[in-house]
């Protein structure tokens, strides 16, 4: 056995070769975060009359591996926004304890945390918008839900370089190209969130959720779903897609061992 | 030359417990021309007594305008106070610049009494000769909040500091009860009486030496941006005390005008 530590956990030396120490880079430019490593993809949002609903699915990919199934993208602040996550998971996590400690010094104030959706959404956007300034970026696209200081449903998105975007309804990721088209047809601009309903618009998103695990394939069929409205917010951590269907599947062609 | 061993800094305790330091800057708070402050269910109005250096001066400016949503009050060495309103200018921007909401009234009166308290406790440094009374409005409603140069803070239902401020404050306590029902425009009568009551016997109210300034919700319960009546401006506010002083005095009543 080699008894010097620094050997320890590397592969032996008379068995694989010395380390081609060329491989480490000691020169050239510093390199922050230059891609993701474990990632959530979409998350949905859509506004109803009174509120909004908030939806991801519950897994954390690393590369194209479903690595964690448990991951909770869904983050309840101050018990009156909730922020949806998609994009890299450490960086989340990181966003995650800044919001803590955002929640912590604004309850120290004798009227407690009033920071509603809006003034979070704001602050998000400059710290993304910072990070990608300082060549740095926090790898994350948001979706921020809740209520602005008239009482009205909030819903708004942040990325990685500070864009934010507004909308009745928004996905992140694979969703802004699968779910925005579906949810635009279901609630046209026309419609007003005024007629849309609570459980309209949950069902929405759960077609929308089945939709992205048949045709995403960096998704999965559990999920976490969280209705916010002036009530409170009703979170859920554990649901699972029900009535699945894959009998299209065996219509397509073009892939795998069905190339013809 | 000293009145006594103990008041060379703002560090040391005399042996009765007291800082003489912080007792003298509380001193050219009393000094200052007096301010009247108070606060209903819906707003909060500061008022303030201006005085000019000489007579072919201007007159010192008692109100201070920190944000749209906030105001400060002042009485005693103008130029700390206008540090301090500096300080809480830039605090109020930097609240609307990251969060996009205007800063509450508590966190920005707690960080001018932490920055006060400072001075309180270090070699070489001497406390704000000034004390301050702060009103605004924020999501929890309208506020008043009292400065003093120790660094202690309080919220107040009402408040005078200054010169002779005494008498206004026993015309605030003896019709504190009245504020809470009373309109915008009489909480600005109320005042100026408290204001009124501290003068001496050969000075009045002028359009020069009266600053009054306003904020609160308005009956939408939006939020009325502050303003500050000064000058012209003040005129209607003094007439409508005229009048509402000579109402009461017709009525056999010196002071009760509001029934």
């Amino acid at each position: 056995m080699n008894h010097f530590p620094e050997a320890w956990g590397r592969p032996r030396d008379d068995v694989y070769g010395a380390y081609n120490s060329t491989y480490l880079q000691t020169s050239g430019p510093k390199a922050h975060t230059t891609s993701p490593a474990v990632t959530g993809t979409s998350v949905l949002g859509v506004k109803f009359k009174g509120g909004v609903v908030l939806a991801t699915d519950n897994l954390a990919s690393y590369g194209s591996l479903a690595r964690f199934t448990d991951v909770k993208r869904l983050r309840v602040f101050g018990g009156k926004a909730v922020v949806g996550f998609g994009g890299d998971v450490s960086d989340m996590q990181y966003i995650d304890r800044l919001l803590e400690s955002i929640d912590i010094r604004e309850n120290y104030s004798s009227h407690g945390n009033m920071l509603n959706a809006k003034n979070l959404h704001t602050y998000l956007a400059k710290v993304f918008y910072k990070r990608r300034s300082e060549f740095n970026p926090l790898w994350n696209h948001i979706l921020v839900a809740g209520f602005d200081a008239d009482d009205q449903p909030f819903l708004s998105s942040a990325d990685l370089l500070g864009t934010t975007f507004s909308s009745p309804h928004l996905a992140t990721g694979f969703g802004a190209h699968l779910a925005v088209p579906i949810l635009r047809r279901k609630f046209p601009d026309e419609r007003g969130i005024e007629t849309i309903s609570r459980e309209e618009a949950i069902e929405a998103l759960k077609e929308c959720l089945k939709v992205l695990f048949y045709r995403d394939a960096r998704s999965l069929d559990k999920y976490s779903i969280a209705v916010i409205t002036q009530e409170g917010i009703d979170l859920r951590e554990d649901e699972q897609i029900e009535g699945q269907s894959w009998a299209f599947a065996e219509t397509i062609r073009g892939y795998g061992s069905q190339t013809s | 030359m000293f009145r006594n061993n103990y008041d060379n800094d703002a560090v040391t305790f005399s042996p009765q417990g007291r800082i003489f330091q912080v007792e003298y800057a509380q001193e050219a708070v009393k000094q200052g021309s007096v301010v009247v402050g108070l606060v209903n269910k819906t707003h909060s109005v500061l008022v303030g007594l201006k005085r000019n250096a000489e007579e072919l001066s201007s007159y010192q400016k008692k109100i201070i305008e920190v944000d749209s949503h906030m105001a400060v009050a002042i009485a005693g060495l103008a130029s700390d106070a206008r540090v301090l309103s500096n300080f809480m200018k830039q605090q109020s921007l930097s609240s609307k610049m990251t969060y996009g909401r205007p800063i509450p009234l508590d966190r920005i009166v707690t960080q001018i009494g932490d920055r006060a308290q400072t001075n309180t406790q270090h070699y070489g440094k001497r406390p704000y000769g000034v004390g301050l009374l702060v009103a605004g409005v924020d999501a929890a409603g309208p506020h008043l909040f009292e400065f003093q140069p120790s660094g202690l803070t309080h919220e107040m239902q009402a408040c005078a500091i200054g010169a002779r401020s005494q008498m206004a404050r026993t015309y605030l306590e003896r019709n504190l009860d009245k504020f809470d029902g009373c309109s915008r425009d009489e909480l600005v009568t109320h005042g100026l009486r408290a204001l009124k009551e501290t003068l001496s016997q050969d000075k009045e109210l002028t359009m020069e030496n009266t600053s009054v300034g306003v904020v609160g919700l308005g009956t939408n319960g939006k939020m009325e941006a502050f303003k500050l009546y000064e000058g012209q401006d003040a005129v209607p506010l003094l007439e409508a005390l005229e009048q509402a002083d000579s109402a009461g005095a017709g009525e056999g009543e010196s002071m009760e005008v509001d029934s």
